[in-house]
């Protein structure tokens, strides 16, 4: 079908249109946080005008680790074990530093099976974005309670978990990451600003989305909705079982707080940093956190950053060019140094 | 009245010239770790291997860091047996602690030099005894408490390289080129010998048969430990990203990789680093790295030992299933569990052979010398990259951590093999990609690095079920399609890995003995044993890597009965051959070695003459 002039898609500044940053169709559920999330990516990727081939995209295992799969096409994807992604990152960024490493993992990815990893990337400052795609809850598993669900929430089976929830912006700060951010899935505005940042920002980049999900995130007053479909499904495979909700958006200025009523009908409380927070202090962005959970708030914003930081990779010392592609005469010594060790070992 | 007959029986033992023991002995050094023994032991092994004589050195130690007993064993062999001698013909005494159980060990006729103190004279009195007073002695050289001990150490050299006619022109050069960076060092060192030297030769009389002749067997050869050799290997490989987590046996292999790379890798103008050394923070993330970099086209590889092979498990499955190299270098010691940290062992064979969960199955490779250790890294990394997949180098602590003599290793003769990467320049000529296609029929598909600036460049790399286009799928012919093919390229493997060496004693040999990596040694002087003392001749084939290049069924069949023999407990290989032969099994017998010891000729040469004698 031939295309009228006005008809053509509008394009970036390296001339693609934003169709060209998609992946394949999203198997998550309808209306799921993670799918909010990769639409910002797309729109933060496309606005920048990367090409596609400088990036990766990393992820571990669980549905937001699925993700990457649906968004920029054309940029490899490693879609790896279980809590180990920041470890094949790591990898990947040294073999080809120019790299653009975006990691996607979730909760239990990262606050339980993968928390060893998680901390090691933060410390090394490896230079990647890091987003995770945080919802409290094993969705892949049918449930269960994660390390960042809050103390006193409540699993489908009415179990009140008792443990306090990891805070892995507050750990990322401790442990010497250099760009750390938390925001929410139904903030559009607010997450594309960070995702961009962190794409400019050299070292390890830290968002911690609050991510809604519509099937099993149940606070106490959730069985609402679970039983709400229970009411108007019939059969109802409660395993299988996906409501479908549109996706929660807000929008709110600095410095104020908006309560947000999840799909289940619990609430949160997300209090967007002042103007007038010093993101370089890292006393301060730690202060602010433990106030912010003191009074049952999420704290969102780019709650910390250190520009001036070395990343892991510059860190070596490296050949500007790649190590992955360095010519045999670059990594084979020649011969008279193979003749030299021999005659030391002699 | 002792020393009367001691020099009656000197007089006697010095006319029968004809019972010199000559260049064919075992020498053990007990001491205690951490008290500098270790370079002793080097400068003795050394000032033998100086005068051309064939040595080996072995060193026993325990996992400690100081204090505890450790004993070092060097063999002298005129015929280059290299394996470790059963028997221990020259005991050098010096830990308090086990010098009594020491003494006991010994073969009667055997000699214990022994620090005066510990009066071992009267726990038996059928060895030959020198008693040395070290403690003395070190006090002449030094009033520091902490040199005496390690000065002691020197003494002791001097007293047995007198003793057993070492030159001691030989043993001083060995000394400068131990502390070739410290002269002041080497002085105080050169003086302690000379004074255990000259205490011998005015206080103890010969009276043992063993004694070290110049021979001309050495020259031109080098002595190394397989970490070293293949951490050389590596560093001429081009290997390019270095990832590891501590562990003993293995940690010197990256350790010293990492001086060779900063020594010989670094760009002279730029001053920067054509690799990366990771320490990781477990073995876990150590793969990890050295998959996410093999995927992005590095030459990755990390080194442990069983408790990181272990660890290593899941990632090996995503390596094998996803396609990515990366080479493990598999460096094993005593397990189950934490084992025996500090002793050897061929127990992880068949655990790194499918290590995953799932239909895994992987490459291996098995060095058996230092020069294969070697090699055989520089071909791991072509392998890898040839076959898009985790390749394991299985060592062992004998191989790994102790001194072997070998012929200087060779420059590497072929580039390197950089296997199926595709350019943006092909792909555009061919304008179409599928990551996990057969297109050439061998099972081995192509794939792109990232970065790669073509459109059709980008795959999606995935541990879950996928299709030739690397899609995800969960569909029943898209996941047999890819695990039959990854069959195929493990058959294609075959025919690249090293094949076996055989050495066969015509058609009518009627014993077949298979063997691998460092049990080789006492194998090959076994077989010799067997034809000298008994007539027996054998059939020897050395296996060198999974899948097995070679004929394993003919080998079988065509011999009444087949020895393998390995260090561990349940003749792990004898099952990988058993289903690699199939009709034949009951041919295949095992010898079986696992004391955490290198295992010796005489055991397997026991071994094989009593299960005859049973039939």
């Amino acid at each position: 079908m031939p295309t009228l002039e006005k008809d053509k898609p509008k394009t970036n500044r390296i001339g693609l249109p934003i169709a060209d940053y998609k992946g394949a169709e999203s198997t998550l559920c309808n209306g799921c946080g993670h799918d909010a999330i990769s639409s910002q990516i797309i729109k933060a990727f496309y606005e920048l005008g990367i090409e596609q081939h400088r990036v990766v995209k990393l992820s571990g295992i669980g549905c937001s680790s699925k993700s990457p799969a649906y968004f920029l096409g054309h940029a490899h994807g490693f879609n790896g074990v279980h809590g180990r992604m920041p470890s094949v990152a790591t990898g990947v960024m040294l073999a080809n530093q120019r790299l653009i490493a975006l990691g996607v993992t979730g909760d239990g990815d990262t606050a339980s099976i993968g928390i060893g990893q998680f901390v090691h990337l933060m410390r090394r400052n490896v230079p990647m974005v890091y987003v995770i795609e945080n919802n409290g809850v094993y969705g892949l598993t049918k449930g269960q309670f994660s390390a960042t669900s809050e103390r006193g929430s409540k699993s489908k089976s009415g179990v009140a978990n008792p443990l306090p929830a990891i805070d892995c912006c507050q750990m990322a700060i401790e442990l010497g990451c250099s760009y750390v951010a938390r925001s929410f899935a139904g903030d559009p505005k607010q997450l594309i600003a960070l995702l961009k940042g962190a794409l400019s920002h050299r070292g390890t980049a830290l968002i911690d989305v609050i991510s809604p999900c519509v099937t099993f995130n149940n606070h106490p007053d959730s069985t609402k909705s679970y039983d709400w479909a229970k009411e108007h499904e019939e059969p109802l495979h409660e395993i299988g079982f996906v409501p479908y909700f549109d996706q929660i958006t807000v929008d709110y200025d600095e410095g104020t707080a908006t309560d947000v009523t999840l799909h289940d009908g619990s609430r949160i409380r997300l209090k967007k940093l002042d103007r007038d927070h010093d993101p370089m202090s890292r006393t301060g962005a730690i202060r602010m956190l433990e106030e912010a959970r003191a009074n049952s708030e999420f704290l969102t914003g780019l709650i910390y950053i250190d520009p001036t930081s070395i990343d892991f990779v510059s860190l070596l010392n490296l050949v500007d060019e790649p190590l992955a592609t360095l010519p045999l005469e670059k990594v084979r010594p020649p011969k008279d140094a193979l003749d030299e060790i021999m005659q030391e070992l002699r | 009245m002792a020393s009367t007959i001691e020099t009656a029986y000197a007089d006697e033992i010095a006319t029968k010239k004809q019972e010199w023991v000559v260049n064919d002995f075992s020498i053990q050094v007990a001491t205690v770790n951490g008290s500098g023994s270790q370079t002793s032991n080097t400068v003795l092994m050394r000032s033998i291997f100086q005068m051309g004589v064939p040595v080996s050195g072995k060193n026993l130690f325990p996992s400690n860091i100081a204090g505890l007993p450790t004993w070092f064993t060097i063999r002298a062999s005129k015929h280059g047996w290299i394996a470790r001698k059963k028997d221990i013909d020259f005991l050098v005494a010096m830990n308090p602690e086990t010098a009594g159980e020491d003494v006991l060990g010994l073969e009667p006729g055997a000699v214990a030099v022994y620090e005066e103190t510990l009066k071992l004279d009267q726990i038996r009195n059928d060895l030959i005894f020198y008693r040395v007073p070290f403690a003395k002695l070190s006090a002449e050289v030094t009033k520091e408490a902490k040199l005496k001990r390690l000065l002691a150490n020197m003494i002791y050299v001097g007293v047995v390289a007198q003793l057993l006619s070492i030159e001691m022109e030989e043993v001083r050069k060995a000394i400068s080129r131990q502390f070739k960076s410290k002269p002041k060092a080497a002085d105080l060192n050169i003086k302690a010998a000379e004074l255990g030297f000259e205490y011998a030769e005015k206080n103890l009389p010969k009276r043992d048969r063993f004694r070290v002749e110049r021979m001309n067997k050495t020259a031109g050869k080098i002595i190394i430990d397989g970490n070293s050799a293949m951490a050389l290997g590596c560093a001429f490989a081009g290997v390019t990203v270095v990832t590891w987590y501590p562990i003993t046996p293995s940690s010197s292999l990256c350790e010293t990789l990492t001086e060779y790379l900063a020594q010989y890798r670094t760009d002279k103008k730029t001053g920067k680093a054509t690799y990366a050394v990771v320490q990781a923070e477990d073995e876990l993330a150590a793969f990890g790295m050295v998959l996410g970099a093999g995927w992005a086209g590095a030459r990755a590889m990390t080194s442990t030992s069983g408790p990181g092979i272990s660890l290593m498990a899941e990632f090996a499955g995503l390596g094998y299933f996803a396609e990515i190299p990366g080479v493990v270098f598999d460096v094993q010691r005593v397990g189950p569990s934490t084992g025996l940290p500090t002793r050897t062992s061929q127990g992880d064979i068949l655990s790194v052979a499918f290590l995953s969960h799932g239909d895994t199955k992987h490459i291996v490779l098995i060095p058996a010398s230092v020069e294969e250790c070697y090699q055989m890294a520089i071909d791991a990394f072509d392998l890898a990259e040839r076959f898009q997949t985790p390749v394991f180098v299985c060592s062992d602590l004998d191989l790994g951590m102790n001194n072997w003599m070998a012929d200087p290793f060779p420059y590497p003769d072929k580039p390197i093999d950089r296997g199926k990467v595709m350019t943006a320049e092909q792909l555009e000529k061919v304008g179409k990609f599928e990551r996990y296609r057969d297109s050439d029929g061998d099972g081995i598909p192509y794939r792109t690095l990232p970065g790669t600036p073509h459109r059709l460049a980008a795959y999606f790399t995935r541990g879950s079920g996928h299709n030739e286009k690397s899609e995800y799928s969960e569909r029943s012919e898209d996941y047999k399609n890819l695990v039959d093919r990854l069959s195929k390229k493990y058959e294609t493997a075959r025919k690249f890995v090293p094949a076996p060496v055989l050495s066969s004693n015509g058609s009518n040999c009627r014993l077949g003995i298979i063997a691998y990596g460092s049990s080789h040694w006492a194998v090959a002087e076994s077989q010799a044993q067997l034809r000298a003392e008994h007539d027996i001749d054998t059939d020897y084939l050395r296996v060198r890597a999974l899948p097995f290049n070679y004929d394993l069924k003919n080998f079988v069949r065509n011999h009444e009965r087949v020895y393998i023999v390995e260090q561990n407990r349940d003749g792990q290989m004898a099952s990988l051959i058993k289903l690699e032969a199939g009709g034949d099994t009951e041919k295949i017998r095992s010898v079986l070695h696992y004391t955490g010891i290198p295992i010796d000729a005489r055991t397997v040469t026991e071994q094989i003459l009593r299960q005859e004698r049973e039939g």
